[in-house]
């Protein structure tokens, strides 16, 4: 029997780029198979390609035994093929029920929308595969796990029986992955195929019945979780022996640097994102905020740096009262900033390397004397960097949107690591990056720390949380539900407390390290 | 774990705080309306105000509205104070929506003030604010389904001046006033199109898309008008529509001769506010629109065709602006003159955000706009003790303040202005 | 290579302001845009010119029974056209021979002064516009589009006339610079409104300057009617008193003056603003990427005033330009739309005062050359906002150039930001 999906020889070019060098991927009917590589591997590109999104530069794609054409999302819903996104595909403003019929809409009396019938259908579809939905909630007040939810309802809703899953579990809580799977399982045991896209071993072993294995855009094999172990995998999808941990001699932690006491900062839209928290890092050591995205963490790192007022409790840097400080003020306490989204926020894009590494500097000397700008100190500057930090640029006159992703971060890194510093708070400083980037940006922020600097480090990659850091602190809720040192904590006991488990009730007694 | 030594009830006392401060406004509202209008009143002058059109005659006649002026004000001016007091006291539930019931008073004073001791039509002055609000509520609709599939339309004003000189040469030329609302609705509907092209294929920045259409209308209907209807008069006497009474509705008091027994312009806008409501809220279409200016991309993996949305929509908004420029030559003057449009395209694009990217919101906002406007006109003849320049600046006054969010902020639509990239 | 990563590759990088020695290739070929997309706005053009002349239009109708007499007398029209626009800009070169042959021969200048009369109007016309050029320009590199110098020219206008007439007896040292800081100083304020109503409301300052502009016409209006009217029946200002003129540089009938050569000074200012000095660095930070200007430490709201401040106080100068150096009173028709054809002068000059500077001269040629098209073709005078109208569209969008001149080899390039949505 012809499988229920064959992609042959698919070739896809961006400038500069070789996305996807003669793919070749058959999914057979009823199976999970895992598209696993790095970030920048080109396996969404591929899926976009599959989805109509992209057309490819070469290349043909079988459904079901049958040549198809699929030249746009119209063409491949029409197939049954569906895609839950990355980032979710969902109208904030919009109902449950809207989202999902857009495009299908169900009609009575001509052009107008029968919502209530949709309604009912909906319902009914989350009863039969256990998604439970609000279908007259709007998408903005659910939280992700919720938004997933609706995101495959969509796919139920146009029939789609071949799914692909574009990362699904990088908002989610373990607990929550652990649902997910359950419902993958159940939408396979009724006839659907899934492709499950993802960077992460540990998934794969769990939930997949075959592999393949995307590095720089070519297949580098296809096996079965059976055949293999989580090292081979990871070899295969770096192209090199790749050590999971990061050395490090424990942490001799110093004074206290930062201090946060009793938190409460409200979001954009003017609802309590952060209550009540309250922390404390110390010189020489990294304290890591685990927690599942939207959490609190983006606001309690904007009220630290200065770019978000808090609206209730105390900020202290070295000792001095930093609580309404202005992102300027943060800066001039010896404090740093990896910002969260580096090209929203870190960088100008269209600036040369060159101003972006004086940034937050340009007037100060040397760069600036009284309000004059100096070019040949700034010039020099950013060579020096450049070399020290091995930006990989044509120039210091490039401008930074021609750099990699990994080379961008450097250079944020290279101006906030290059000024004397007591004080680091990176926000995510490895999403989106490929492993070497990845490496390297962890050996830095390793290095900081032994030279005595205080690292606040958030992430919602638990396995960077878990590998960096000496302390960890679980914020779940615009709440921080335990502080436990690395070395004693273990995945599921993140897990739950990510999930909203208060430290008392787990089973396992787990040791909070009290604040003073 | 975490003590929460932060008590909300403090939280909701900052916000008590500023529903404190919307009391005092009123208050102080109500004392500026005494300290305003009061003194200056002749004691026992009356305030006089027509309830009648002048040119109605059907109708049977309604006696005049005749208040004492003193009494009006102090009245008014206490309802404030009042409304004051009470949320300073009390509290009402919501209240910011009682800035509006407080600046009504405060315009209620003003009138009075105003016609102390003279007569003053009102019903002349509401049917006028329709008129005047003509215009401005098309700029609002054309610029709703621009926006709403997140296409900034700026170049409505030069949409409406180019539509507003093609109307009256064509219906000059045909001696046909149809044909004349025809080719004004072409001319809007090709401007249209030739943004979407700019903005869609060319992805030429939305704003100054927008800004060359203007330029360049202003520049063309001057340039035409100067090189042909100043030598062919007879291409720029194409005369109007008269106001057409509707059987029955037309004999209500005061709302009748002003909705009514109005020309067909303005019956098609007002017919246009509700279309565009139901198409909009009610329709597929509406609801695929709304999602493409919201987030293109998602109705995109949906197999919605955003380029083709965005196509329509833009050019049935150039089509209603072309509208409203026929309004400005065939609905109301019959003839055409350079720049006559006045910047009441921008107002329209004020009066659409004042209204929040509704048709409703945005007819009622080109309402107080259009009041504005008709106030300047009734103030000027009245003599009112403010020089008439002044008075003329009344609605762009009214328009950035509006704009200034005083009266609440609103979200535009979150993918407005931003092409659509498909990789 | 994310999704994002790729689109990030695909904009190019907008021009560095530092000129390198081999960035001087990149710098010409910049140019090829711009004069790519003014020729296919004249060429356009002519169409218009053909279908405003009503006699060649009947032509034009019997097309298919006598082709050539329509095709020869509209060429003939634009012949005409084209050869007085460019006597109109630039002198008719057999009068200026003619003239300075006469004055070498004879020691009498007149005729050739005279024969330069093309040169000096295109001088005198593109001060204005370079200075509102440079408003508009210095605005959108803070991301913000100042459609409202129109106004400010107004506002400046005023405030300079007003302190030329009414001030009497103060040596020129002192009276000029007074009457040109208030014209300044007053295009500033009024554009600092709009500036301020953007900074701590996020009113859209496209809208709130159109806004302005009609209040700064009925301000106008008020002022040259009533508290600063001339006496007599003309709704004029009294005459500036010499001292605040800006000096005239040539003999008459030309008109050309000082003026100049102070928007010139000010293009430099401009330029050294941007980008030698830290205030220049911050605006074009946030002009370019304001959420990074926040994360830096600089203050959004502040720069958005500074910016708007300063654009104004252009605008403003290019109003007290013309009242200073060529009219000598302010009348209510004084500007003939120089704060709207500076959008289309920014967009040209790739908001770089060079650029503007050049672009200034184009346009300053094109109105010359316009003025004596309508006298002697009888071509309306509006067809320089026709051509501008073009120019804009095919400025901002590379694209439909590239296509029209089927010019691949026109490297894509960066198509910066000017402008944002209506949010904040």
């Amino acid at each position: 029997m012809a499988p229920v999906l064959e992609l042959r020889g698919i070739t896809k070019r961006f400038p500069g780029v070789l996305a996807n060098d003669h793919v070749d991927f058959t999914l057979e009917e009823g199976e999970i198979h895992a598209l696993l590589g790095e970030n920048g591997a080109g396996k969404t590109t591929l899926m976009n390609i599959l989805y109509g999104l992209y057309t490819p530069d070469e290349g043909e794609i079988y459904v079901r035994g049958k040549k198809a054409e699929i030249h746009s999302p119209a063409d491949a819903i029409d197939m049954g093929i569906g895609m839950v996104h990355q980032h979710f595909m969902l109208v904030p403003v919009m109902t449950v029920t809207e989202n999902i019929v857009l495009g299908a809409e169900p009609t009575r009396f001509g052009p107008f929308l029968n919502l209530r019938e949709a309604a009912e259908h909906i319902r009914e579809l989350s009863r039969t595969y256990g998604l439970e939905v609000d279908p007259d909630a709007y998408i903005r007040e659910l939280p992700v796990g919720v938004q997933q939810r609706v995101e495959i309802l969509k796919l139920l809703y146009r029939k789609a029986d071949i799914l692909i899953l574009d990362e699904p579990t990088a908002v989610l809580t373990p607990q929550e992955v652990e649902e997910l799977f359950e419902v993958i399982r159940s939408l396979v045991a009724r006839g659907n195929s899934v492709i499950f896209i993802t960077h992460k071993l540990k998934e794969v072993m769990t939930i997949a019945d075959r592999v393949t294995v995307l590095r720089q855009g070519r297949v580098v094999g296809t096996t079965t979780p059976a055949e293999t172990n989580e090292q081979e995998l990871a070899a295969m999808m770096v192209g090199r022996e790749v050590s999971l941990v990061v050395d490090k001699a424990p942490a001799q932690p110093g004074d206290v640097v930062l201090t946060v006491e009793d938190l409460h900062v409200l979001d954009d839209r003017g609802e309590p994102a952060v209550r009540g928290v309250s922390l404390e890092v110390r010189a020489g050591e990294i304290l890591g905020i685990a927690g599942v995205q939207g959490n609190g963490q983006t606001e309690l790192v904007e009220a630290i740096t200065g770019l978000r007022p808090p609206l209730h409790g105390h900020i202290r840097i070295k000792g001095m009262e930093t609580t309404w400080a202005t992102p300027r003020r943060f800066f001039e306490t010896g404090a740093a900033h990896v910002p969260e989204d580096r090209q929203r926020d870190g960088l100008v894009l269209s600036y040369p390397v060159r101003d972006n590494l004086v940034l937050n500097t340009y007037y100060k000397p040397p760069f600036a004397m009284g309000f004059l700008i100096k070019e040949k100190p700034i010039e020099e500057n950013a060579t020096r960097l450049v070399q020290e930090f091995d930006i990989r640029t044509p120039d210091i006159y490039t401008p930074v949107s021609n750099l990699s992703g990994g080379n961008q971060q450097k250079v944020i890194v290279a101006r906030e690591f290059s000024r004397p510093i007591d004080l680091l708070v990176a926000s995510q400083p490895t999403r989106g990056l490929d492993v070497g980037s990845i490496e390297y940006i962890h050996r830095r922020l390793v290095e900081k720390r032994d030279q005595g600097c205080a690292v606040l480090l958030v992430s919602s990659e638990l396995d960077e949380i878990m590998a960096l850091s000496d302390r960890i602190a679980v914020m779940y809720e615009g709440q921080i539900m335990a502080v436990l040192p690395a070395e004693a904590t273990t995945r599921e006991q993140l897990g739950l407390l990510m999930a909203g488990v208060r430290p008392e009730t787990l089973s396992q007694p787990v040791e909070t390290v009290e604040e003073s | 774990m975490t003590p929460t030594t932060f008590d909300w009830t403090t939280f909701r006392h900052t916000h008590l705080r500023r529903e404190r401060v919307l009391g005092v406004v009123y208050l102080l509202m109500g004392l500026l309306i005494w300290f305003l209008f009061f003194p200056s009143v002749e004691p026992g002058a009356q305030a006089k105000f027509g309830l009648n059109l002048v040119t109605a005659v059907k109708p049977p006649p309604l006696p005049d509205l005749v208040v004492p002026a003193r009494g009006t004000i102090l009245l008014v001016g206490l309802i404030s104070a009042f409304i004051g007091g009470y949320q300073l006291a009390r509290g009402f539930r919501d209240p910011q929506a009682l800035m509006g019931v407080v600046l009504i008073l405060f315009f209620v004073a003003f009138i009075v003030w105003a016609t102390a001791g003279k007569s003053f039509n009102l019903t002349g002055m509401l049917a006028s604010t329709l008129l005047r609000a003509t215009p401005i509520a098309f700029g609002a609709l054309s610029g709703i389904w621009c926006e709403r599939t997140a296409v900034i339309n700026i170049g409505i004003e030069g949409m409406m001046l180019s539509a507003a000189f093609t109307s009256v040469v064509v219906a000059s030329a045909v001696h046909s006033l149809w044909w004349g609302l025809v080719a004004a609705m072409i001319t809007g509907g090709i401007l249209g199109f030739v943004l979407a092209v700019l903005a869609i294929r060319f992805r030429v920045d939305q704003i100054i898309a927008g800004t060359a259409i203007n330029i360049f209308a202003v520049g063309l209907t001057s340039f035409l008008s100067s090189s042909w209807l100043s030598v062919r008069q007879d291409l720029n006497a194409a005369g109007n529509f008269k106001p057409i009474p509707i059987p029955v509705l037309a004999k209500i008091p005061i709302v009748g001769p002003i909705f009514f027994n109005v020309n067909i312009i303005i019956y098609l806008m007002i017919g246009l506010v509700i279309l565009t409501h139901i198409v909009l809220f009610y329709t597929r279409w509406g609801l695929r629109m709304r999602a493409v200016g919201e987030h293109p991309k998602a109705a995109d993996t949906l197999g919605i065709n955003v380029y083709f949305m965005r196509y329509v929509s833009v050019t049935v908004g150039g089509v209603i602006a072309g509208l409203g420029g026929a309004y400005f030559t065939l609905g109301s003057v019959g003839r055409f003159d350079e720049a006559m449009t006045a910047g009441k395209g921008f107002i329209g694009l004020a009066a659409m955000i004042f209204g929040k990217w509704t048709p409703i919101g945005g007819f009622i906002a080109s309402l107080i706009f259009g009041l504005a406007d008709a106030l300047q006109v009734k103030m000027a003849i009245m003599s009112v003790p403010i020089p008439s320049e002044f008075l003329l600046m009344a609605p762009y006054l009214v328009t950035i303040i509006v704009l200034s969010g005083v009266v609440g902020r609103a979200e535009p639509p979150a993918a407005d202005g931003q092409p659509y990239v498909k990789e | 290579m994310s999704v994002q990563d790729v689109a990030v590759q695909k904009a190019a990088p907008p021009p560095t302001p530092t000129l390198r020695p081999r960035r001087w290739v990149a710098a010409l070929q910049s140019l090829v845009l711009p004069l790519l997309a003014i020729i296919t706005a004249l060429i356009a053009s002519s169409v218009f010119i053909i279908i405003s002349d009503t006699e060649l239009l009947a032509l034009w109708r019997d097309f298919f029974a006598a082709p050539s007499i329509a095709l020869t007398a509209s060429a003939e029209k634009l012949r005409a056209a084209y050869s007085a626009l460019l006597t109109g800009g630039l002198g008719d070169p057999v009068r200026i021979w003619e003239g300075l042959r006469t004055w070498l021969a004879t020691g009498d200048n007149t005729a050739f002064i005279a024969s330069l009369e093309g040169i000096d109007r295109t001088l005198v016309y593109s001060t204005p516009y370079i200075f509102a050029g440079l408003a508009v320009a210095l605005g959108f590199r803070c991301g913000l589009f100042n459609i409202g110098a129109e106004g400010q020219l107004f506002v400046g206008a005023l405030a300079s006339a007003y302190i030329g007439y009414s001030i009497k007896g103060l040596p020129m040292i002192i009276h000029l610079p007074l009457a040109l800081a208030a014209g300044a100083a007053a295009g500033a304020v009024w554009s600092a409104i709009a500036g301020v109503l953007k900074a701590y409301t996020g009113a859209h300052e496209v809208v709130t300057t159109i806004m302005l502009n009609y209040v700064a016409f009925r301000l106008s209006d008020y002022l040259l009617t009533g508290p600063m009217k001339r006496s007599g029946f003309n709704p004029v200002t009294p005459p500036v008193e010499p001292s605040a003129w800006l000096p005239k540089l040539a003999p008459d009938p030309l008109r050309f003056h000082a003026g100049f050569f102070l928007a010139l000074a000010v293009a430099y200012f401009v330029y050294w603003f941007l980008w030698k000095t830290t205030w220049g660095f911050e605006i074009r930070t946030v002009g370019a990427n304001p959420n990074a200007a926040k994360y830096a430490g600089m203050s959004v709201a502040r720069n958005y005033i500074i910016a708007m401040g300063v654009s104004g106080a252009l605008a403003g100068l290019a109003g007290t330009n013309e009242i200073l150096g060529v009219n000598h009173f302010m009348a209510q028709a004084f500007s003939s739309g120089y704060g709207f054809d500076s959008i289309a002068l920014a967009l040209l000059g790739k908001s770089h005062p060079l650029g503007v500077v050049l672009a200034s001269l184009l346009w300053g040629f094109l109105r010359a050359g316009a003025t004596r098209m309508q006298s002697a073709a009888g071509i309306p005078i509006d067809i320089v906002q026709i051509v501008q109208g073009m120019v804009i569209v095919f400025v901002a969008a590379p694209a439909l150039v590239r296509m029209i001149w089927r010019a691949r080899f026109l490297e894509e390039e960066a198509e910066t930001i000017f402008t944002r949505g209506w949010g904040a």
